[in-house]
């Protein structure tokens, strides 16, 4: 029979205590049925024979040996993943940014990129906040969330937030300076093209909520009387 | 000069320790500072009167009655309804409602505080203007 999904083997000798099992070996070679396979093969054990090993190419003794033994490092099978998410943040979950030019500001949080960080977005429209990388560390998850299943993240991954290259220009004098101010600042098309497609999706989703809409237009701020360690976000 | 009195039967309310905020009934008496207390939802046990305070609310029992019986008296004397009907269980109810706000929920109450806010000061504006003219 061709070797299908086989079972893992159950031992046929139960264990009485650890180490000690319930049959002896003459009872063992009766109950694997060994006497019937040495029949089926004329009274022997069926043998295969050897496998002609390659010959392994020859190796040359080195030329240099250390003078005194190279250590070598300890074995490290550790695997870079992104950083672990908290259980209270999931997709459509509404975050409090707690730094940065957008401290206070209630955002829509979409997903964990490959470097641990969080992809988020405003949505422009409601609160300025565009598509942006934010750490974990730095944001509080309320417990308000957003329906996010019409909206596509899928093409945004850390390298899309890199910063671009500039090639090297020739050195020139005078002009030089003037031609770079003029190139900087605008954000490419098919970057704000990206923004609208994603918010656009999302604020279907928002405007269903009432008040959600000024909910994330307004920032958070701790009033008088608000204790964060007893408030529950 | 006192109105509520330790006795079998008497509601009262724990402000101390892992059952805080429980009502529970004073089921007897064990010594000057102890009391036998019991509720449908906890093992009788005793508690120090310390961790008690008395309320208004008084059901018909004997001397430790089993939980069926208790459990009976309390329905057969309201005492759900009377003590979340009270100022004073209202009042612990808003205040849990309270803590347990949300951000957006708090949120939600400013609008509404403002909205509120608003409409009553159009009326004061209102009479103020019939008052003076």
């Amino acid at each position: 029979m061709a070797p299908k999904d086989r079972k893992p083997h159950v031992s046929r000798n139960p264990d009485l205590i650890r180490g000690v099992g319930k049959y002896s070996r003459s009872k063992m070679y009766h109950k694997r049925g060994l006497w019937a396979i040495k029949a089926k093969n004329g009274g022997a054990f069926p043998k295969h024979e050897k496998q002609a090993v390659a010959a392994a190419p020859v190796e040359k003794p080195p030329k240099f040996y250390p003078a005194d033994d190279v250590k070598k490092p300890l074995v490290n099978k550790r695997k870079a993943r992104p950083t672990k998410l908290r259980a209270s943040i999931t997709p459509g979950t509404v975050l409090i940014i707690l730094a940065g030019r957008f401290k206070g500001k209630r955002v829509v949080f979409l997903k964990q990129l490959t470097s641990g960080l969080l992809l988020v977005t405003g949505p422009f429209k409601i609160n300025g906040v565009p598509l942006r990388r934010v750490n974990q560390s730095y944001v509080i998850a309320t417990s308000t969330k957003v329906d996010i299943s019409g909206v596509n993240v899928e093409k945004f991954d850390d390298k899309y937030f890199g910063k671009k290259v500039e090639k090297k220009k020739k050195k020139g004098e005078g002009e030089f300076f003037e031609a770079e101010k003029e190139e900087k600042n605008t954000l490419p098309q098919d970057k704000k093209d990206d923004q609208k497609s994603v918010d656009a999706a999302l604020l279907a989703s928002i405007e269903a909520v009432p008040d959600l809409k000024n909910y994330l237009g307004a920032r958070f701020s701790l009033k008088a009387g608000m204790k964060p360690h007893e408030l529950v976000f | 000069p006192f109105k509520r009195y330790v006795e079998i039967g008497r509601i009262a309310l724990v402000n101390y320790g892992k059952d805080y905020g429980k009502l529970v009934v004073i089921v007897d008496v064990i010594d000057q500072n102890r009391a036998l207390v019991d509720a449908p939802d906890m093992v009788r046990g005793q508690m120090n009167f310390k961790r008690l305070t008395l309320t208004d609310i008084k059901i018909d029992i004997k001397r430790v009655p089993n939980k069926k019986t208790l459990i009976a008296a309390m329905e057969a004397a309201d005492v759900k309804n009377k003590w979340e009907n009270s100022s004073w269980g209202r009042k612990l109810i808003v205040q849990k409602k309270r803590a347990s706000l949300n951000d957006f929920d708090r949120f939600k109450i400013m609008l509404a505080k403002i909205k509120k806010a608003g409409v009553v000061r159009q009326e004061l504006a209102k009479l103020k203007k019939e008052a003076t003219a």
